[in-house]
């Protein structure tokens, strides 16, 4: 267990303290990016297409700006005058701002309305008259590399079909021999259905130009305020927009879960429309257009998992096709194209792997975000602990002990994988023994065997996950080439107070008491006196945002680092207050002390008003300290889940029985928070395995892009959660801490899945796919049973 | 297009104002009286993060014209308590960590004041219930069921206290 080094009343780490965030929130006082008025406020609206794939051969604008109110419709032509139609991807593609031929996906901008009042744009979108050519969409990802295929991307040079690239990791000729040479080898088609992050909170942004001063103010809903002030000045600094005189600032955000790290071509529009007018523009998406537009998952996954007949895995293969709409916009850092997709041999300790992945564009949107996952480990882990699961079925092994069969052993860490990644630490076993000693695993698998006695259908599913987060090491991470540092600045101020500015921004973690903690284990400074800010390019040390659950390994590892460096220059104050050399003083949390006299001290807050009033000699004054992180390695999250379902066999419906969630991010800085977190990410997990899914037809309309139709999970869909933690210290971050947000997310789909075609497995059923809906079962229970 | 007066009482204020008639509450609320604690999560009355309550019931104020609240006695999440105090759902949420992007926090909490209100003692499963019009992408709901039984708790602790 993790033993506080502070009292409660400092809050250090281990302390679960009430957040220090939440008076606002509870009041109605949190300021989200809708709810930033400036003078003279204009509204913006997108007029979208309703064809998945179709030419533009006119865009009227008349009736619209006859509308009193109406300001201006902005097409891809206007753009195209400051050529800021098209737009680089994060990943060395293009994306439109606004066509200006071409729509590619249904609901892509076409052009923007700008208005004095929101109903006013609304009606504007409506007059305004596009006509439209139809084309045959491209919507089956499997098509995309036919001969007879269109080709969707001839604007760009040298590319002769509809493959975006092929990227691979690992040893395909050994792996193949090994997989040709073993006793069973289990192979499967797994899919990872398209899903949208649907935060509660919509995409949008209050975009403000100044033509005096030449200032830019966007207020964005943003994940990454300082990549987009850069990635705006890259992009846009041609017409004059310079980097000193962007400033973005992300207010409350609504929920990311890395659905606001993209740069939508919305906020390029208004940035535009502001600088020519003048006058802030505000855009505001609707939910249809943000369910439509962006995605994530939505991979293809052919898997060969090879063991000995006495389960023992040797070799795992995967090939993938990535369905990436009609560009790469994903946001992974450069050189991975596949995120961190190489994560895929999961928790267990065999030599030979390969995976690989072919990406190809289609008449879908855009998007590729990381959803509540450090890019694509989702579809890592789900790939892997379906086929463990499907190999321990195959030699009729307890899914349970395939896995301690299998795992990496406490005593091989540093473990390095067999593609290429360096496991920090873990202790996989101890992790699933506590969670089946929590949810009663044995007397689970007896009652199962009752029920099926009984004829009745109870499944148990497990998935032990390795997740690997907190990018990352710059010479290996960086996003347009901007490594993937983070940063902590702290000022102490002479009462002994703080203010303490960060690189990331919280989008309902806690940074302003997380970080208040870390800093108060470290100084022993309260909690309650330390004030966190983030969000604001103008004021906060530049980083790389929150996502990936990269915020506690680098900035959290700043924020220490920060602190250490105040603490070392405290020492010396002390020793000048103390009258003794820096060797004679020592440190207990809060307060320096002479060695061997602890009767003679100085308090933290002492030295911080001695910083400012009786500055030693030749000394700096002021009490404050800046760190830019930059890890060593990536911290390596783990988890064992367990789910117990039951299905009835007459209508598919699926109960989730119970459901234990055991984590292990390595050291905990407030475990309220961090339970708080597996709570959410477990409800994002039960919604892909069981709920979502964005349903294109062959015409490449999206039949469920309303909350009517696409389940995001109530608190009835939601299962009460059961949790807990192991602690394996994370050996290389300054706190032990591992990062703890998308464990869940990752972990849940593989075990509620694993459940419930543990359910089905005496009819035959041996895999589905996610979402499982009830109709899914029973159409496969009615295939099963004709069979049989 | 059509202007209408209305008058009514929001979080204890006589307000009144000409309107179109096609002007949602959720907006006149947020837009016309910088109420901006109410939240517009969606378009299909499906999220729930513009609920107000309205004539001691909670509504859906995103699917409600303003002309019809027109009479009408109306809290919003800025009127369930005095300023710097908290209600005792808003101390529940705190206590047990049943917030953490706040987007839907207003809703829920005035949609827990209507569901004790006609439920003082809510099961869990009541509770699950009785909070589905409203969506949290971020807590996973566990602590917000939890927030909702201490707040019921300590309400009826008062009411015996008081008589
Ligand atoms: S805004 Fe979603 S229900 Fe009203
Ligand atoms: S706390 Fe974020 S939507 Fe509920």
């Amino acid at each position: 267990m993790f033993k506080c080094k502070t009292s409660p009343e400092v809050g250090g780490m281990g302390h679960s303290v009430k957040r220090k965030e939440d008076a606002r929130f509870l009041h109605g006082k949190g300021n989200y990016v809708d709810d930033v008025k400036l003078p003279g406020q204009l509204m913006m609206v997108m007029v979208r297409s309703p064809y998945a794939y179709a030419k533009i051969k006119s865009i009227n604008k008349e009736k619209a700006l006859a509308i009193p109110g109406v300001l201006a419709v902005i097409t891809g032509y206007d753009l195209k005058e400051f050529n800021l139609h098209w737009m680089p991807t994060l990943l060395s593609d293009t994306q439109m701002v606004l066509p200006t031929d071409t729509v590619m996906h249904q609901s892509q901008e076409v052009c923007a309305v700008i208005a004095t009042d929101r109903y006013i744009a609304v009606d504007g979108a409506e007059a305004v008259e596009v006509d439209y050519e139809p084309m045959k969409a491209l919507v089956d990802p499997y098509k995309a590399l036919d001969d007879d295929a269109p080709l969707l991307r001839p604007d760009k040079e040298g590319q002769e079909d509809n493959q975006i690239y092929h990227w691979e990791k690992g040893d395909r000729a050994k792996t193949d021999d090994v997989i040709a040479k073993a006793d069973v080898v289990v192979k499967e088609r797994v899919y990872l259905p398209r899903i949208h992050v649907a935060s509660i909170e919509t995409c949008g942004c209050n975009a403000s130009y100044d033509k005096d001063t030449k200032k830019l103010t966007v207020y964005l809903t943003t994940q990454a305020p300082h990549a987009i002030r850069t990635i705006v000045a890259l992009v846009a600094g041609h017409v004059g927009l310079s980097e000193e005189k962007i400033r973005v600032i992300a207010p409350d955000i609504g929920g990311g879960f890395g659905g606001k790290v993209p740069v939508y071509p919305a906020y390029v529009v208004a940035i535009a429309a502001t600088f020519l007018i003048g006058k802030p523009v505000k855009w505001i998406e609707d939910r249809s257009e943000n369910l439509v537009n962006g995605f994530a998952r939505d991979y293809h996954m052919d898997c060969e998992l090879a063991a000995t007949k006495d389960g023992k895995i040797q070799a795992f293969k995967v090939s993938t096709l990535a369905d990436h709409g009609y560009t790469d916009s994903s946001a992974n850092p450069s050189k991975f194209p596949t995120g961190m997709f190489s994560i895929c041999t999961g928790s267990y300790d065999y030599e030979h792997a390969f995976a690989e992945l072919d990406a190809v564009y289609t008449n879908k949107a855009p998007g590729g975000v990381a959803y509540r996952c450090s890019f694509r480990v989702t579809e890592a882990v789900h790939a892997i602990e379906r086929m463990v699961d499907k190999l321990a079925a195959e030699i009729k092994m307890d899914p349970a002990e395939i896995r301690f069969k299998n795992f990496i052993k406490k005593e091989q860490f540093p473990y390095a994988s067999p593609l290429g990644w360096n496991y920090d630490s873990g202790d996989y076993k101890q992790t699933l023994e506590k969670a089946m000693e929590m949810i009663g695993y044995d007397d689970y698998k007896k009652e199962q065997a009752e029920k099926r006695a009984q004829g009745k259908l109870m499944g148990i599913g497990i998935c032990t996950f390795t997740e690997v987060v907190g990018a990352g090491p710059s010479k290996d991470f960086d996003i347009l080439g901007i490594a993937m540092f983070d940063s902590a600045e702290i000022r102490v101020h002479p009462t002994g107070k703080a203010l303490a500015r960060f690189g990331t921004k919280s989008q309902g973690q806690g940074h302003e008491t997380t970080y208040a903690q870390i800093l108060a284990e470290e100084l022993g400074i309260p909690y309650t006196d330390i004030e966190i800010d983030e969000g604001d390019t103008d004021t906060a040390p530049y980083g790389l945002g929150t996502y990936a659950s990269r915020s506690t390994p680098t900035a959290g590892a700043a924020a220490a680092m920060a602190a250490r460096k105040l603490k070392d220059k405290g020492r010396k104050i002390a020793a000048h207050l103390l009258e003794v050399s820096e060797e004679d003083i020592e440190w207990e949390v809060g307060k320096y002390f002479v060695k061997g006299a602890p009767e003679k001290s100085k308090t933290i807050q002492d030295v911080a008003f001695a910083a400012y009033t009786n500055i030693p000699p030749g000394m700096e004054p002021g009490f404050e300290a800046t760190h830019y992180y930059d890890p060593p390695n990536l911290t390596f999250p783990n988890g064992a889940y367990i789910c117990v379902v039951e299905v009835e066999e007459e209508t598919g419906a699926i109960d989730v029985k119970r459901f234990v969630a055991i984590d292990d991010c390595g050291n905990v800085i407030n475990p309220m928070i961090v339970e708080g977190q597996v709570h959410g990410g477990l409800t994002q997990g039960i919604a892909p395995a069981m709920y979502e899914g964005i349903v294109y037809d062959d015409e490449g309309n999206v039949l469920n892009g309303t909350l009517m139709d696409y389940l995001v999970p109530t608190a009835v869909e939601s299962p009460h959660w059961e949790t807990g933690h192991t602690i394996t210290p994370s050996p290389h971050h300054p706190l032990g801490a591992k990062g703890v947000a998308e464990s869940p997310t990752v972990g849940a789909p593989p075990a509620i899945a694993n459940a419930i075609i543990d359910a089905l497995y005496p009819l035959g059923i041996k895999h589905l796919d996610i979402p499982i809906t009830p109709d899914k079962v029973w159409d496969a229970i009615q295939v099963a049973k004709a069979k049989a | 297009m059509g202007k209408h007066n209305v008058t009514m009482t929001i979080n204890g204020e006589s307000v009144t104002a000409e309107v179109d008639s096609r002007l949602l509450l959720v907006h006149f609320i947020r837009e016309n009286l910088d109420l901006t604690g109410t939240h517009i999560g969606c378009d299909t009355s499906n999220c729930g993060a513009c609920t107000i309550m309205l004539d001691g019931k909670s509504i859906k104020s995103c699917t409600y014209l303003t002309v019809r609240a027109d009479g009408a006695n109306i809290t919003t999440i800025e009127g369930v308590a005095a300023e710097g105090t908290n209600s005792h759902l808003q101390q529940a949420f705190h206590d047990q960590h049943g917030l953490h992007c706040g987007f839907c926090t207003p809703g829920m909490i005035i949609r827990s004041m209507d569901l004790l209100k006609t439920n003082p003692n809510p099961t869990e499963e009541e509770i699950r219930w009785g909070i589905s019009g409203n969506l949290c992408r971020c807590t996973g709901y566990n602590n917000i069921v939890k927030s909702v039984q201490q707040a019921a708790t300590e309400m009826a602790k008062e009411k015996e206290a008081s008589v």
